[in-house]
């Protein structure tokens, strides 16, 4: 087998952890306070790429649909170890806006398509399960189905040996494995490994990266943010149950109640 | 609203980061009760800038309030077991640092703490990953600590509440401040509204916000501190300890290196100055870690991951940034901390930008004065009423904070002037003084001519020399000794239009003003009086000119730096009755001085009025006519030349200005700087300057001021007076002369500028009774005398004159004599020139 060529899809999302406030006309998510992030599952799948290449060598590509700021997730997984970024740009797209599931999918179909031309298929595409924020769990399915390769979803552990993929998934009763053969696609979960973070050479090494842009063809259809609408807020209630050793019969109780005794 | 919220309390502390639990813990200790704290965040951490601080201690600083502080929080700090002294060490990259590493030494000798100048070599041998080939060499302080500021607070809360003093209640958000004829009433939060006597606010960030809703400000600007945490490193993981190898400061490139456990804490004060308002914090929901751990802005802490990994490229080239945040901490515009009660509120106090390192102390301070009226640690630095109203607000906060944020690890000159915030404040003949190529520092916020390049020729016409070091020719000239000179041969002209005027007026003015003031104020009108005023302890709070201009009008004379301070003083003790009337007439008049032995011959010229000794002696002042222009004369003089101080409407201070310059012409009239007025002139007549040689640790007695008799009237701090009058003093204020000013290491002439130590000649430091220490207040020429001088408070066995010792400038000893010990002027010892 010739070097391994993986592709990870990212998507640059507001930083999970904080609660998001939405702007008055609630057309879009109020970035002023907010961290962004690449979508945890697809940090897994950066640090897995990063791993595969580590162990069997060849090189690993970034990739994001995104505004001109997604420029930052890309980097990230360079300074972390990902060998080139390719950052596929719209015009009308801007920070915290997103295309569809299907125009996505659409627009990476068309970003890979040309990339493999150019340098070769890849023989691994990793997505990650969904996003963070939007959450549609299409587009890493959408792309593979475009670009006819295999693909699973849920991933949490990923092998490579000759010319196969062998992938595993948590189910209810234990795990499923599944062998791929190459070219194949997996959407990976948060649990595949535990992502590095970046070094000071490699956050430097990032700043200089040439990052291939690449402009992406917005067909028509597809579905429309009408607005947006935050979730519904949990309330926590917090009881005392006491101090000191007062406390214990009550505690004792509560685990009972809760079956734990 | 439940029903164990307390709907009264003696005392509202806001806040439970660092400061909010010292002042509670300090409140209870000095025996206030019925306190409730609150804040909006939970325990321990609830979210301000307490929890992410680096929490370490260079005790360091050449301010003698800021190194008491550090000191003072230090010590409680070990008093209650979180303090971890692991050393620090200031690392330089630049000669320029290597020679603030000297003066860093004197600092260090000033207040007692244990220092030394270190080579790479020995820098590399405490920290073995440094790169010791890029420096020039490091500034030791082996009792740089390390304190555990979140356990600290708990523990201060947990004493307050031994006592039954205190009750802490966290997730409660302050929603408005009730304030009734000027005295805050009440803090309404989301679980009730608690009436209170007194309100502290000692929220960080926060205190603006909170202030406002009581109608006045905190000028503080919320500003990000960027930090990362670098690792795992095996070597710091080896150490098994928190801290195990001394903090490094790369002063040159404004970060700081910190152990923190298995990795490394990298922090600036490097990048581009970022600041917040306290309403754009976001809340504690919309924050990913905490309001004041903000996402990093990687970009603008690229450069200092270069020089982080230039400094420690063994251990920092392979670990991993596992946290980065662009952490907000407070800043105000001059760098001191806010403390005290909040001009425009009666009982509402505040203690606010004020970081780990001088939290305990700052409480402490802030807990001694309200509980006593004064804090042991003279406060003038941070007494939150120091500011004029356009310091007040963001948009004066925002600019200084920009200009001095990549100073924090900068090497300031104690003369350094501000760029930001100028040209906001100018007298009316400021045309004419930019003609003159005045020189502008800043008093006040007036644009104030410091010397004139049109007196250039000057200086070679009377020989002055320049001062061969950079270090001590900056911000100064030969001019002002030129100057100096010739004011004392013809005629200075000298612009004083910062000069602070409040004008006292009604029925009980003269009583109100007696029961500020030490000295007796109620001599015959047209005279003039100048006192101290002093605080309870009957240390001095202000020292102050006033003419009595009628049977209930009193004008009082102050300072350009301490107006605001004044004024809040003169205020907060006006009788409720309404029988005294307070006026700021600053803005009404230009102050002009004419000073010289020619004087009095160019005031002929400028009016018809007597100006003759016997028609008008020293002391006096009078209202006269230049032409048609009515200006108020005073016979005054703070350079020890005959003349006076001309008091001008603001709207004829241009024309008056004129007609001064062109009625001196004949007599050779010069114009004269501020460095003149201020030091050199000063310093030859051992004029004392509140802020330098006066200030809340010293008594009138110990400065020399103290009068023959006490006048019969109670004043603020009498008992204390009274005291310090029967007591030996402990220190007397002298006048030293500096003997040799030839360098031991390179033989350059140096010249000190002020904040020295005085040392014996074993070259120990002077520590009188009190504990306090001997250092220059004031440092200048004194051209008349060919001599540069110094005021210090000695010990009094050795304020002897003649007697021999040392001064302590850049690390090196110079050897001074005292000239004067006590008020007698060095210059005109009977005052005979101003007398004439």
């Amino acid at each position: 087998m010739s070097e391994l060529r993986i592709l990870v899809c990212v998507k640059r999302v507001p930083a999970p952890g904080a609660r998001i406030t939405l702007t008055a006309d609630r057309q879009s998510i109020d970035s002023k306070n907010l961290g962004f992030a690449t979508s945890p599952h697809e940090e897994c799948a950066v640090e897995g790429a990063i791993q595969l290449v580590e162990a069997h060598g060849g090189s690993a590509t970034v990739l994001t649909l995104g505004a001109v700021e997604a420029d930052e997730q890309l980097r990230y997984a360079v300074s972390v170890g990902v060998n080139a970024a390719v950052h596929v740009t719209h015009a009308g797209l801007t920070d915290g806006t997103d295309f569809d599931a299907q125009a996505t999918a659409r627009a990476l179909t068309s970003a890979i398509t040309s990339l493999e031309a150019a340098g070769g298929a890849f023989d691994l595409i990793l997505f990650g399960n969904e996003s963070a924020d939007a959450g549609g769990f299409q587009v890493g399915v959408r792309v593979a189905r475009s670009l006819g390769r295999a693909i699973v979803n849920g991933i949490k552990h990923i092998e490579i040996s000759d010319g196969i993929v062998t992938a595993r998934r948590e189910s209810a009763d234990g795990f499923e494995v599944y062998q791929l053969p190459l070219p194949a696609v997996l959407g990976v979960k948060e649990g595949l490994n535990l992502p590095r973070y970046p070094t000071l050479p490699g956050r430097l090494k990032s700043k200089k990266v040439e990052v291939l842009v690449v402009e992406a063809d917005r067909a028509n259809g597809g579905l429309t943010t009408l607005s947006f609408d935050n979730a519904a807020e949990v309330v926590v209630q917090t009881t005392m149950l006491g101090k000191g050793p007062e406390a214990a019969p009550a505690i004792v109780d509560l685990l009972e109640e809760l079956g734990l005794l | 609203m439940s029903s164990d919220f307390p709907t009264s309390a003696k005392v509202v502390v806001i806040g439970a980061g660092i400061v909010g639990n010292a002042v509670v813990g300090h409140l209870a200790e000095l025996g206030w009760r019925d306190i409730v704290q609150i804040d909006k965040g939970p325990l321990p951490n609830p979210g301000g800038s307490t929890g992410h601080a680096s929490n370490f201690i260079f005790p360091v600083d050449h301010n003698r309030e800021m190194a008491m502080l550090n000191l003072d929080s230090q010590r409680q700090y070990a008093e209650m077991g979180v303090n971890n002294s692991c050393g620090g060490i200031e690392v330089a990259r630049t000669p320029e640092r290597l020679e603030e590493f000297r003066r860093r030494m004197v600092s260090a000798k000033n207040w007692g703490i244990d220092a030394r100048l270190v080579t790479p070599a020995e820098i590399k041998e405490m920290v073995p990953f440094i790169n010791e080939e890029i420096l020039l060499g490091g500034f030791y302080t082996p009792s740089v600590s390390v304190v555990d500021s979140l356990r600290a607070g708990t523990i201060f809360r947990e004493r307050a509440q031994a006592l039954n003093a205190l009750q802490t209640f966290a997730n409660v958000e302050v929603e408005d401040m009730i304030v009734e004829d000027g005295v805050i009433k009440a803090v309404v939060t989301d679980r009730g509204r608690i009436d209170a006597e007194y309100v502290v606010v000692a929220c960080g960030v926060w205190s603006p916000r909170i202030a406002a809703m009581a109608g006045v400000e905190i000028p503080l600007t919320p500003a990000v501190h960027q930090m990362i945490d670098v690792g795992p490193i095996p070597i710091l993981e080896a150490s098994n300890t928190e801290v195990g190898f001394p903090i490094i400061r790369d002063m040159d490139t404004f970060c700081y290196e910190r152990q923190s456990a298995g990795s490394m804490e990298v922090g600036s004060y490097a990048h581009r100055p970022i600041f917040m308002t306290a309403d754009e914090i976001p809340s504690i929901k919309e924050s990913k870690l905490s309001p004041t751990e903000l996402p990093i802005t990687m970009d603008d802490f690229d450069p200092q991951l270069e020089q982080a990994l230039e400094l420690m490229p063994d251990i920092l080239a392979t670990a991993e940034i596992k946290y980065a945040i662009n952490g907000l901490l407070s800043l105000t515009p001059d760098g001191f901390p806010l403390i005290g009660e909040i001009p425009g509120v009666g009982n509402l106090w505040a203690c606010a930008a004020i970081w780990i390192k001088e939290g305990p102390g700052a409480a402490r301070m802030l807990a001694e004065w309200m509980t006593h009226g004064q804090p042991e640690i003279d406060p003038h630095q941070s007494d939150i009423s120091r500011f004029y109203p356009y310091a007040r607000n963001d948009h004066h906060v925002r600019a200084r904070c920009a200009e001095h944020f990549n100073k924090t690890y900068g090497i300031v000159h104690p003369r350094e002037q501000w760029e930001s915030e100028r040209n906001i404040r100018t007298a009316p003949y400021k045309d004419r003084t930019d003609a003159l190529g005045a020189y502008y520092f800043q008093a006040g916020g007036w644009e104030r001519p410091h010397w004139y390049e049109s007196n250039r020729p000057l200086v070679a016409k009377y020989g002055v020399e320049d001062r061969p070091h950079e270090w001590d020719a900056r911000w100064w000239s030969p001019i002002i000794n030129a100057e100096h000179i010739a004011m004392k041969e013809t005629v200075g002209m000298v612009d004083l239009a910062p000069f602070v005027v409040y004008d006292i007026t009604g029925s009980g003015a003269m009583a109100y003003l007696q029961g500020l003031t030490v000295n007796n104020v109620d001599v015959a009108i047209g005279k003039s009086v100048y006192t101290p005023v002093l605080d309870v302890n009957g240390g001095f709070r202000s020292d102050l000119t006033m003419m009595r201009l009628g049977t209930d009008f009193y004008r009082v004379i102050t300072g350009a730096f301490d107006g605001p301070r004044d004024a809040f003083w003169f205020k907060k003790h006006l009788p409720a009755d309404g029988s005294v009337r307070f006026e700021d007439k600053t803005s009404a008049f230009a102050t002009i001085g004419l000073w010289g032995p020619k004087a009095r011959e160019v005031m002929a010229k400028l009016t018809t009025s007597d100006v003759s000794n016997e028609a008008f002696p020293y002391g006096t002042t009078q209202e006269v006519l230049f032409g048609s222009l009515a200006v108020r004369l005073f016979r005054i003089s703070y350079v020890g030349e005959l003349g006076w101080e001309i008091y001008v409407p603001m709207e004829n201070a241009r024309a008056v200005w004129d007609l001064i310059a062109a009625a001196g012409q004949e007599s050779g009239i010069v114009p004269v700087g501020a460095g003149v007025y201020g030091t050199t002139g000063r310093l030859e007549k051992g004029y004392r300057l509140m802020g330098a040689e006066l200030d809340g640790e010293y008594t009138p007695v110990e400065a020399g001021l103290a009068r023959p008799k006490v006048k019969s009237a109670d004043f603020i701090g009498k008992a204390a007076y009274l005291a310090a009058r029967d007591a030996a003093p402990a220190a007397v204020l002298c006048t030293l002369t500096v003997e040799d000013h030839v360098s031991p290491r390179d033989g350059i002439k140096r010249y000190m500028t002020g904040g020295e130590t005085i040392l014996t000649l074993d070259g120990n430091r002077i520590v009188d009774a009190k504990g306090r220490i001997s250092t220059v207040t004031t440092a200048g020429s004194g051209p008349a005398l060919g001599k540069f001088l110094l005021m210090a408070y000695l010990t009094p066995e050795l304020a002897v004159v003649g007697t021999d010792l040392f001064v302590n400038y850049m690390n090196e000893s110079y050897p001074v004599k005292v000239a004067v010990a006590g008020p007698t002027p060095v210059f005109d010892p009977t005052d005979a020139r101003m007398k004439a």
